[in-house]
This record gives structure tokens, sequence and C-alpha cells, in this order.
């Protein structure tokens, strides 16, 4: 709404903008906001309205009730548009307010447990009542890392594969994969717990890594075919004539220049699937169960994981427990977001093209 | 354009479509396996399976040996699942309740009033919250929700009582249908938000424009444009969050008293739900009540599927548009 659009095109021409808000009218909005908090306050102690959530339905019924009388010379189209903006707003707080609260209890009472060892001693010689200087949660960390691997080795030439099916190849099931591929995203966990049981862990008699690995490998596909798919779509079709117009056939075209092309995207690809499964817990219940030791051989038996350690050390019921289990939430958490960042630093390729996107997007806000 | 390919092409391309189809096979292999080992369940017990309420299995451990006695034992054993389909359908709804408007408020916001400097931040934000691990929402449901949730049952059964889902034979809120719904529903906005988010920033700028040279407000523009071009995307997005809501395992078994009766006090500490009943009752299961559990799951490998083969061939119909 503060400036016009296209501006972009002629940089170094700023246009002067009367309309847009001054430092005083921020100040003035900042501290109207103040004090309707202290009202929303006040409300929450004499009226039934209590705690937290209470005083935000009193603060937005405040802030509603002003937006009524500020525009109600303005008529009643104005005045429905203001007060839309402010349940808008609201209903974003509202959605946005459970994750912050997910993010500062996890660090608030994840970091007590945290010492150097808890990286790297397991729970064999500790309880979970333990001090939280002994004992720790390597043996889940290591477990957890294993079997995404597993789970890594399998998916990414698959989900590469299904790929460039859906890109290069554009055979006859390119809508049928593409369906398949996005309704296999909603497989619940647990259904690709069971088969894995009913598959691997059945047969060779015993739970396992391998079999943990095979279940995450189950609902990492979707998200790396998916998101290679995309990546690929991303690749300008200048190269691929270039490539034929050089004598390639389809194949080196494909694996020369259209792969190495977006290979930042395809490893991606795989991080986000990493970051989808590391966290998963209700197959690895079914698959690899739970340890208290390392195991460093995926096929030797129960492994333990970071989410099963959480779940056990929760279920445990302690207060000790407890907190072991927020700090195992804290480390799965910061590796979820790790590898999520490190996916997002490289897609620098995929986001150099994105950004026209969100450049156009920036623009349509700009108008509105 | 006449494509000739060569003999590597042809092997390439053969490579590629086997890859490919793997994915596709995959889900064949995963229906084919659970039908195979359900077999004796739904031969023996039937339709009855999915409407009777009763859940008793007299039995052995899974891996260890089985002796005769405690076979024949099994026998005795009945399984159905009824009341665990009804509930996981009242937590989804329950959670897609309170999820949608959520969703489709954020999103717009995030869209069209967010200010500049924060829309980024808002985004990744949302793309954090969405890689959340479910496990964690649990947690944080039982340590930091259950109280507020509380809260809310109480006010609630408290005013609305009157009403017959809101009424409660005994005052016991927590891990109840309503409190799981609405961990339930945080865990899914992200998914259904950033869906709606998308959908609504592929918007045609022209016709957003329309809006305002014809004198029309924000609110205007988006009621007659944005909502209209957003439907079916914001509805393929429902539906893959209610895919989630449905097959959600491990924060629903945090979250929600499993007991095996149909009840309609969403408020009472009693619920149902097929996913986290199979990750409770797999530990100490018997040989027959694992293929009764792969029976449950088969059933909730069919309910998702449907729900989401619906998300997403009004994803793909609704592409090509945009």
């Amino acid at each position: 709404m503060n400036s016009v659009p296209a501006v972009d095109q002629y940089p170094g021409v700023e246009p002067l903008r009367p309309w847009a808000v001054t430092r005083s009218t921020r100040l003035k909005n900042l501290s109207r906001l103040a004090v309707f908090a202290f009202v929303a306050f006040l409300v929450t102690i004499i009226t039934p309205l209590a705690k937290f959530d209470g005083w935000a339905v009193a603060f937005l019924l405040i802030n509603v009730a002003w937006v009524v009388g500020q525009n109600s010379r303005l008529g009643a189209k104005e005045r429905r548009d203001a007060v839309l903006r402010v349940v808008f707003t609201s209903l974003a707080v509202v959605a946005f307010v459970p994750w912050l609260s997910i993010f500062v209890t996890v660090l608030l009472k994840g970091y007590r447990a945290i010492y150097p060892g808890y990286f790297f001693s397991d729970m064999r010689t500790s309880t979970p009542e333990d001090e939280f200087n002994i004992g720790g949660a390597g043996h889940a960390i290591v477990g957890s890392l294993i079997m995404v691997a597993i789970a890594t080795v399998i998916t990414l030439p698959l989900g590469i594969l299904s790929g460039i099916y859906l890109t290069e190849v554009r055979g006859r099931m390119t809508f049928l994969v593409r369906f398949i591929v996005q309704s296999m995203a909603g497989v619940p966990s647990v259904v690709a717990g069971l088969f894995i049981f009913t598959t691997v862990v059945q047969p060779m008699g015993k739970y396992s890594g391998m079999a943990g690995g095979l279940a995450l490998a189950v609902l990492m596909l979707p998200t790396v075919s998916r998101t290679a798919e995309e990546v690929l779509k991303l690749v300008p079709d200048d190269l691929r004539s270039a490539g034929y117009a050089l004598g390639a056939r389809q194949w080196r075209t494909a694996i020369m220049v259209v792969l190495p092309t977006v290979k930042s995207g395809l490893i991606t690809a795989g991080i986000l699937g990493i970051a989808r499964v590391i966290g998963e817990t209700a197959p690895l219940l079914l698959t690899s169960l739970n340890t208290n030791g390392f195991v460093w051989n995926p096929a030797g038996g129960t492994v333990a994981s970071l989410p099963t350690y959480i779940f056990s050390m929760f279920m445990y019921g302690t207060e000790y427990s407890a907190a072991r289990a927020w700090t195992g939430s804290l480390v799965l958490l910061v590796l979820v977001f790790g590898f999520f960042t490190l996916a997002r630093r490289l897609g620098a390729t995929a986001a150099q093209t994105a950004k026209t996107d969100s450049r156009k997007a920036r623009n349509l806000k700009k108008k509105s | 354009m006449v494509v000739v390919y060569s003999r590597a092409d042809k092997i390439f391309r053969r490579i590629v479509t086997a890859g490919a189809l793997t994915s596709l096979m995959l889900l064949g292999l995963i229906a084919a396996f659970l039908i195979f080992r359900s077999w004796d369940t739904f031969s023996q017990f039937g339709f009855k399976f999915i409407t009777g309420s009763e859940w008793f299995s007299a039995g052995e451990d899974p891996l260890g040996g089985a002796t005769t006695a405690l076979v024949e034992a099994q026998d005795a054993s009945v399984f159905s699942i009824g009341p665990m389909i009804v509930g996981s359908l009242v937590v989804a709804l329950i959670a897609m309740f309170l999820a949608v408007p959520l969703s489709v408020g954020g999103a717009l916001y995030i869209e069209f009033y967010a200010p500049k400097g924060i829309y980024r931040v808002l985004v990744t934000l949302l793309d954090l919250a969405a890689a959340i691990p479910s496990l964690i929402f649990g947690l944080w449901g039982i340590q930091i929700f259950t109280p507020i949730g509380v809260r809310w049952a109480t006010l609630l059964n408290d005013r609305l009582g009157f009403i017959p889902i809101f009424s409660v034979e005994f005052e016991n809120f927590a891990r109840s249908p309503f409190v799981a719904g609405c961990v339930l529903a945080a865990l899914v906005v992200p998914i259904t938000t950033s869906v709606a988010r998308e959908v609504y920033s592929r918007t045609p700028r022209d016709l957003i424009d329309t809006c305002f040279a014809l004198g029309g407000t924000k609110w205007g523009a988006i009621r007659s444009v944005v909502i209209p071009y957003g439907k079916s995307g914001v509805i393929a997005g429902a539906m893959l969050g209610l895919g989630r809501a449905l097959g959600e395992t491990v924060a629903i078994y945090l979250m929600l008293n499993l007991v095996f009766d149909y009840s309609n006090e969403i408020l009472d500490s009693a619920g149902g739900n097929v996913a986290s009943m199979i990750a409770l009752k797999f530990g100490e299961a018997t040989d027959k009540e694992i293929s009764a559990l792969i029976a449950a799951g088969l059933v909730l490998f069919v309910i998702t599927l449907i729900v989401n083969m619906i998300a997403s061939s009004i994803v793909q119909r609704s592409t090509p548009r945009a």
C-alpha cells in the first residue's frame, strides 16, 4: 500500500510517499495497542475471562470495538474492511502462538539435562532418574542417524528417478505416477510401520535398525520424489535444447546437463526428506523399538532412536526422565531445523528462480 | 515433432520408468501385504470387524514360542474397531473445525495484510512449524496445553452443557477428544495454512486490481476474487490436513484416553483412535491380535488413501489453471 509497484525497474528513483506511515503515527499506534493491552488485563481481573487466553479475547474485542468506533463515519463497507483486518490478524496470531509456545517450551525445558556427555554416552549404566551429569542420548542420536542414512540411500536414487521420469522421460504414466506419489505422502506413519513389520521384522524374527530405516524410507519417498520433480522442473528448456543441438542423446542430456544443473536442488530434496522423517515415532515403535546402548549394526536387533528415546523417557513418568525427554526433543528439533536450514541454503539455485516468483508476490502485496 | 530414441536412450528410459514405478509398486505392495496379513481377521469377523465394539485378546507373545493351549485359548478372542473409527473421525473433525478458519485467516493475513518486513519471517516460520515432529506436539500438549484445554472444556461444559455433545457424566476433561483435537489442530494448521497461502499467492493480479479500480476495499477484493479463486486449493489443503489428522499416531497416543466404547461426549476423558490404538496394543499383542491390528491398519490406510486421493485429484485439476 505504501509504495508504487514497478519502481524496481528504475533503481535510484524514489518517488515521494506522502501517504507513508510516519514515525509519530507508528508511535501512536504502538502506544494505543499498549493501552488496549493494559485495559484487557484489567478486564481479566474483573470478568470471568482469565489467564492469557482470556486476555487475548478481551484484547481482540477491544480492538474490534475501537476499529468500529474509528470508522463509524466512513460507512459500512470501510468498517467491515477494518474489522476483518483485525480478525485476520488475530487468526494469524492464534495460529502462530502454539508453535512459538512449542519452541519456547522445548528450549526452556530442554536445556536442563544438557551436558557434553549427553551426546556421547548411553543409558546402559544410568537410569532415567539419575542426575543429569551421567547418561545421555548418544546411542539414540547414532541410531537415528543410521536409520535415516539407510532411508536416504534407498529413497534418494528412487526419488530422483521418478523426478526424471516426470520431467524428462514424460512417459504414458506421468499422470498416474504424480497422482500416486501425492497420495502416498498421506500414508499414515503407523501403517508404514505395520507394512515393514509384516515384510521385514516378522520374517527376520527380530526388530532391527534396517527395518526402521526401511519404514522411514516408505515415508520419505514421496517427499523426495516431489521435491526432485519441482527442482527438475526449474531447468530451462534452453539447456536441454542446447544439449540436443550439440548432438547429445536424451540420456546424455539428462545425466550430463540437466542433473548437474540442479545438483544442489536434488541434495535439497534428500535433506527435506530427512527433516520430514527424522522425528517419526510410530513406525519405529513397530520396527526398531528402543534399547539402552549403542548399536552400530543395523541388522543386530533393537536400536534406539531419538524419537523412541524421547517417547520412552516421557512415558517413564518421573520429573528427571521427563527432563531428559525434553532435552531429547531439543536435540531433535535442532536437528530438524538444522537440516531444514541446510536444505534452504543448498537450494540456492532453486531459490534464484523462485525469487522471481516471490517478487511477483511482493508486488502483488504492495498494490493491494 | 518426431523423436527418434537411440538404443542407449531406450535403456535409459526403461531404467527411469522402472524407478518411477517403484512408488506405484510400493503402494500396491503395502495394500497387498496388509490385505494378506489381515485376511484371517476379516474372514473370521467379516464386516463386524468395522461395526462391532469389542476388543478382547487371550494369548501369547508375537515373537516368542506359542504353546498349543495358548493358541487354542486365542480362539476366544474378539476383535472389532467400530468405536476407534468413529473416534478417529470425531477427533479429526474437531481438529479441522478449528484448523480451517485459522488456516484461511492466517494465510490471508500473511499474503495480504502482513507488513513487508515480517512476510518472509512468517513464511519461514510456517515452513519450520510444518517440520516440528508430532511427538513434540504430543509432549507440548500434555505438559503445556492440557491445563488450558481443560479450562476451555470446563467453560464449554459450564455454559453450553445443555447441548448434548458438550454434556458430560463425570467432570474429567483431561485426555478428552476435545483437548486432543485442539492439539491436533495446532499440528494440522501449518499444513493447511501453507497450502492455502500458496494458492492465494497465485491469484491473478489483474482480477484484484479490477476490484480496486471499481472502488472495492481490500476485503471486497478478497471476498469476490481471492476466496473464490482459491476455494478448490483450500479444500485440497483441508483434505490433506484431514488425512494427516486421521493418521496421526503419537500425539493422539499421548493426548487421548482410549476407551473401547461409543461415546457422544467430546469433553469426556474417553475417546477412540485407530492409529494410536495400533501403537498402544502392539507392544504385547498375540499373533491373532497382530493380524487384527494389521486389519485396523488396512482400514486406516484405505480411509486416508481415499481422503488423500480426493485431495490430490483436486490439486491436479486446479494446478494447470494457475
